[in-house]
């Protein structure tokens, strides 16, 4: 037999002292292992979701606890499913949703497919591009709020300079037109390092001998490329955008540092509208009602895409 | 593989993809060295017009980010000759140092949470794991995926019921409460990572030490953690981040105890407005850690991220 640990560990004790210690049956060990696990996730998540599907029944407020409370039935609903505020918010989530997920798999998917040329130190600059995804969205928010300053921010005199514009002449985050983009590029670049990782790794699984083939059947690159990396690279992809779409149909953090929903409320996603509704306005009930509308559209709309998913990867 | 290869790119192909590469990284490493840079620049020095990157060094951002100051007439400055170096900064400006900043506490309550919600997890979640990964377990699949989706809910959504619950419990603005509810968010991701990494080890090893008398529970820390650990500790240092990084629940669960740094850092104002060097200064500390850890999580890094789903 190999030296494996197990067998070092087995020949270090001496079997009598083993056989003392009687164990617990599998079965046992199995509930003893995951018990503490679910009871924790039922009290962390599920008992607090079947509060809020409660809460979304009532015309609860948290800053009045001794206000009687009121059963409203589907009242809430109603009025968040018929408010046009409501669905600026989503606009404006839809809008920040699509061109990130646009730019971070353009550029994503490109600087995976450069990279994966394997040329000398590309390990080294992987690792450099990766960085800003790890960091804190709330605290990247903040400097990049600094960066996007109109008179003294560095992000307005590059563009100042490239375009020979007067830098103060536009305000990333104070304009209408231009604050949804800033958003757009922050978590661009804070992302696409994301996305990119994901390409590499589904570029590397390719094996070479379907080149070699193709190469054998004179297909040319272009054709390589459309026929054979494309679709194999395509599962990784969509599995790329179904996290980064989750994530920023979330997104808070970030977004609340840099703008804080404005100007107006061009840049408040849903996220932020939510917190203001429940813990500014303390429309509890309310509140709860969205998030409940929140979450079932985004388990339904991944669910549906984790089945378009699964066809592709079967193909 | 011999020297010549369809597959290999061309060495020109293979200097065009680097330079662009490099570009891009260089390009995206601007913001981050920019704000490391203001870290050390004067608060004037910080919004001058065109921006500077060529100033004089000064520790006057770190000194505001970790001191209160208050001003002073001329008469006590000169009766109190300045008698530290950070005393002597602050003077400058007429002023002297009153006491600590909230800085130093709102880190370190990031660190004891990071670390007490990180090993929680660690251990709950290796424990869940080697469950999953070796036993069967009724509806296990089912189980793992609604782990999973829970973290699909916004954190705000889940923040209305756990404001109430913590309230009546008596654990908003604590420690212990902030460490519970990052387990509970962490302890998903901590599972799947770690079932993938036990499914990974072959299961020859512990039948090895079973039949050589072993209990199952001896079996699972004398064979199976050692051999997990690589996996263990990349776990946990995704864990740590999460914790480190996370803002929403922090922000509307916390005001003063138990605030960790994310939320305090926006908030370091100077006069006239933030003080952005002290901003710059605290983001640079506050993101250095995690730079390390990134780098040396390198070989792991995608495993994280995607929970498991695609392993290099």
């Amino acid at each position: 037999m190999t030296d494996t640990p197990a067998t070092r560990a087995a020949k270090a004790t001496p079997v009598r002292v083993a056989r003392k210690i009687k164990g617990l049956s599998d079965r046992a060990i199995a509930w003893i292992f995951v018990g503490p696990t679910i009871f924790l996730l039922l009290a962390i998540n599920i008992f607090p979701l079947i509060w809020t599907i409660n809460l979304s029944f009532t015309n609860f407020r948290a800053n009045r606890p001794n206000r009687e409370v009121d059963y409203v039935g589907l009242r809430n609903y109603e009025r968040i499913l018929t408010d046009s505020d409501i669905w600026l918010n989503m606009q404006a989530t839809a809008h920040f949703l699509f061109w990130t997920i646009f730019f971070q798999v353009l550029i994503g998917f490109t600087l995976a497919y450069l990279i994966n040329k394997k040329f000398k130190g590309n390990d080294l600059w992987t690792t450099i591009i990766v960085l800003p995804m790890m960091l804190s969205p709330a605290v990247v928010g903040n400097f990049w709020k600094f960066l996007y300053q109109p008179q003294i921010g560095l992000f307005n005199y590059i563009v100042a300079f490239l375009s020979g514009k007067d830098p103060s002449s536009f305000e990333m985050l104070g304009s209408v037109q231009l604050a949804p983009w800033s958003i757009v590029i922050v978590d661009t670049w804070m992302w696409t390092p994301f996305v990119m990782l994901i390409c590499l790794a589904g570029l590397r699984s390719i094996p070479d001998y379907i080149y070699e083939a193709a190469e054998v059947d004179r297909a040319s690159k272009l054709r390589q490329f459309f026929t054979i990396t494309i679709p194999m690279v395509l599962p990784f992809l969509m599995l790329a955008v179904l996290f980064r779409g989750i994530e920023n149909f979330k997104m808070f953090d970030l977004v609340v540092q840099l703008t804080g929903g404005g100007p107006g409320s061009t840049t408040e996603l849903t996220s932020i509208n939510l917190k203001r509704e429940a813990f500014e306005k303390w429309r509890t009930g309310y509140a709860s009602a969205y998030a409940i509308i929140l979450f079932v559209t985004v388990f339904g709309l991944a669910s549906i895409y984790v089945k378009a998913l699964n066809k592709v990867k079967e193909r | 593989m011999s020297s010549f290869s369809v597959t290999e790119p061309s060495k020109r192909s293979k200097w065009f993809a680097g330079t662009l590469v490099i570009v891009y990284a260089l390009v995206t490493m601007v913001p981050l060295a920019w704000i490391m840079l203001t870290g050390f620049k004067s608060p004037s020095d910080a919004i001058s017009y065109p921006p500077k990157v060529v100033f004089e060094p000064t520790l006057e951002g770190y000194v505001n980010l970790f001191t209160t100051r208050t001003r002073q007439t001329d008469e006590f400055l000169a009766a109190n000759p300045p008698e530290t170096w950070y005393d002597e900064i602050v003077r400058e400006y007429d002023m002297v140092i009153a006491g600590p900043s909230k800085f130093g506490e709102r880190f370190l309550n990031s660190v004891v949470i990071g670390f007490g919600s990180t090993f929680l997890s660690i251990f709950l979640g290796t424990l869940a794991a080697y469950a999953f990964s070796r036993f069967k377990i009724p509806l296990a699949d089912d189980l793992l995926f609604f782990i999973l989706s829970t973290r699909m809910m916004p954190p705000i959504a889940v923040a209305i019921p756990i404001f109430l619950m913590y309230r009546q419990l008596g654990l908003s603005d604590t420690h212990l409460g902030m460490i519970l509810l990052y387990t509970g968010v962490n302890i998903s991701l901590a599972v799947w990572l770690l079932k993938g990494f036990i499914d990974e080890i072959p299961l020859e090893y512990e039948e090895a030490a079973l039949i050589d008398g072993y209990t199952r529970f001896q079996a699972f820390y004398k064979v199976v953690l050692p051999q997990a650990a690589t996996g263990i500790a990349s776990t946990a240092i995704f864990c740590l981040i999460f914790a480190w990084n996370e803002y929403a629940f922090a922000v509307l669960l916390t005001s003063g105890t138990a605030q960790t740094a994310p939320p305090f850092i926006p908030t370091i104002i100077g006069v006239g407005g933030l003080d952005w060097p002290a901003v710059a200064a605290g983001a640079t500390i506050f993101l250095l850690p995690v730079m390390i850890f990134t780098i040396l999580l390198r070989k792991h890094l995608l495993r994280g991220i995607t929970f498991g789903a695609v392993r290099k």
